[in-house]
């Protein structure tokens, strides 16, 4: 199989070889997309697909597009004043921009650059959150979600003794797992992450890139990242952007070692960017 | 020759720094000299009979003012409850959702409010309910004080929403909750203390109010009796009683305008204490 004959067209996935992963069904698949703010173009006809139970990572230089790629993804673009999106989202077969954005929310869940805890909460009080605002109240259905949910995010053993602190008294990287653990407890079947590490030092970064590993078993992960060691390390699939174009997509593996692009190979190797 | 420039500087460096605290004193001590002295001249006649007793008859010496705090407390509560509910409603519509013409007049039509001079709503609350009532009462009171309310509190309510980060916003988005309920359980308990802060410096505010009650509430010499009837109120007796020829009513009125001060006092350092951020 020779690399630079791969078609990066959306249907075109690398080939199988007997190392790469297994090809998982499709958790969402982007055709076309195109999305603006006001009059200013910012993605062009993107064409991409997600995989289920598998990490996404996006990289690109600042300003290509991956932040409102993924807040496309959740319809968080749209919250924007005057921003539009355009072209076809699809979860599953369903097409997400038919879809009431607030129920495509709770399937596709998002973790923020910054760690944003509802300042107001407790530790628990935030995990529950997006139970409880929707109407959740069974006290022993949310205490066994917090539970779980702060386990799945590695966060339970520092903070079971004090759920009932405010979350934002917890270090940066514990309120970003906070928020991992938030986002969890609604049990979305994509999460979201816009450059969750970057506020992060390499400890917490580590823990993150961990929990990551063992998230994606229950679900799928997309994830943007600045940091290609990260990308490398925690992703299967990865997506090059490039001026808000998708430039490469295809298996990280690969992508690393043998770009077919000669603009991803560029970066990579960090000649720009 | 540098020198003598240094030297210069340095004198007026000093004049202008002498200037600014002089100014500042002036500014802190006219609230300690108003106070002290409310204090001075009021304290004689305060007693707790003067507090629960009614005025006497006009002529008699002595009585109280039970009257005009009862007054006081109904009108300007009913003027909070109508007030703060619409302001703060208002304020979340301009910090949530107001975009464009519509919100841009709302808001420069409170900024002018809150310049209107308070006689003139007083006049405004008897056109709207006193004239076709044909008869003062504590409801227009509250009405007057309540139109002077919504601005301050609209202003308060947009400005503190407006503090609570995006982020927080996107945050409960993103977790699949409906923008009514992020704003209702997520954005104003993040913003509340600031919001209640300004609503009670806002109560506080009206509380010393006189002209808007002059032609409204209209003041009573007898018990309250019910919304719709004259009543008395703590501002307005201290008018009438400052204006009046009794040598024994202008002590009353000290004594009101001292329990009228203690009352704004209390409340204002309760708001601000309320608003400092604390340790938790
Ligand atoms: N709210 C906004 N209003 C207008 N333009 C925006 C807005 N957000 C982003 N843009 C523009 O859209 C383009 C893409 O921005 P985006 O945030 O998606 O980039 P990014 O790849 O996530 O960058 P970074 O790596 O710095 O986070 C940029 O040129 C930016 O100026
Ligand atoms: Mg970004």
């Amino acid at each position: 199989m020779a690399a630079t004959e791969i078609d990066m067209r959306p249907m075109s996935l690398p080939a199988e070889s007997s190392a790469t992963p297994k090809a998982m069904p499709i958790a969402m698949s982007v055709r076309d997309l195109r999305a603006s703010y006001g009059a200013a173009s910012v993605l062009k006809d993107v064409n991409l697909e997600v995989r289920e139970r598998t990490v996404t990572a996006i990289i690109g230089p600042s300003g290509c597009g991956k932040s409102t790629l993924i807040r496309c993804l959740n319809r968080m673009h749209e919250a924007i004043p005057g921003a539009t999106c355009d072209g076809d989202i699809l979860l599953g077969d369903r097409n997400a921009l038919a879809l009431d954005p607030v129920l495509l929310r709770r399937e596709v869940g998002m973790v923020f650059q910054r760690p944003n805890p509802f300042p107001t909460m407790t530790i628990a009080q935030n995990v529950a959150a997006g139970l409880v605002l929707n109407g959740v109240c069974d006290h022993a259905v949310l205490a066994e979600t917090v539970e779980k949910s702060l386990r799945r995010a590695a966060l339970w053993d520092e903070v079971k003794d004090k759920l009932d602190a405010p979350g934002v008294g917890l270090s940066g990287g514990q309120q970003q797992r906070l928020c991992i653990a938030r986002a969890l407890a609604v049990e979305p079947r994509v999460l979201l992450l816009d450059e969750p590490c970057s506020a992060l030092d390499p400890i917490a970064t580590g823990r993150i890139e961990e929990l990551l590993l063992q998230i994606k078993d229950q679900l799928t992960v997309v994830i943007v990242t600045h940091n290609m060691q990260q990308a490398a390390r925690v992703s299967e699939y990865t997506v090059f952007m490039l001026m808000g174009e998708m430039v490469e997509y295809g298996l990280t593996r690969q992508m690393f070692t043998k770009p077919t692009d000669k603009r991803t190979e560029d970066y990579i190797t960090g000649r720009f960017g | 020759m540098n020198d003598l420039v240094y030297a210069r500087r340095k004198k007026v460096n000093a004049l202008m720094f002498a200037l600014t605290a002089v100014c500042a004193t002036l500014a802190s001590g006219t609230l300690l000299a108003i106070l002290g002295y409310i204090a001075w001249k009021g304290g004689s006649s305060l007693s707790w009979s003067f507090l629960v007793n009614l005025p006497k008859p006009v002529g008699e010496h002595g009585g109280g003012i039970a009257n005009a705090i009862v007054g006081s407390a109904k009108v300007v509560g009913l003027a909070g409850v109508l007030g703060i509910p619409v302001g703060v409603s208002a304020g979340v519509y301009l910090a949530e959702y107001g975009r464009g013409k519509y919100a841009f007049s709302v808001r420069y039509a409170a900024d002018i409010m809150n310049g209107v001079p308070s006689i003139v709503v007083g006049l405004f609350a008897y056109a709207l309910i006193v004239h076709p009532m044909k008869k003062f009462s504590a409801l227009s009171g509250s009405v007057a004080l309540a139109f002077i309310m919504v601005p301050i509190v609209l202003r308060n309510t947009e400005e503190f929403l407006r503090l609570v980060p995006g982020t927080i916003r996107e945050a409960a988005l993103a977790l699949g909750v409906p923008r009514w309920k992020v704003t209702l359980f997520v954005i104003l308990p993040t913003a509340g203390r600031g919001i209640m802060t300004g609503a009670l410096l806002a109560l506080a505010r009206v509380a010393g109010e006189t002209a808007p009650l002059i032609f409204t509430a209209f003041g009573n010499r007898f018990a309250d009796n019910g919304w719709l009837n004259p009543i008395a109120t703590l501002p307005h007796t201290i008018y009438t009683y400052a204006i009046s020829p009794y040598e024994d009513w202008h002590n009353q009125a000290w004594a009101a305008a001292l329990i009228l001060m203690a009352f704004v006092l209390v409340v204002n350092v309760t708001a601000r204490l309320w608003l400092r951020p604390r340790l938790t």
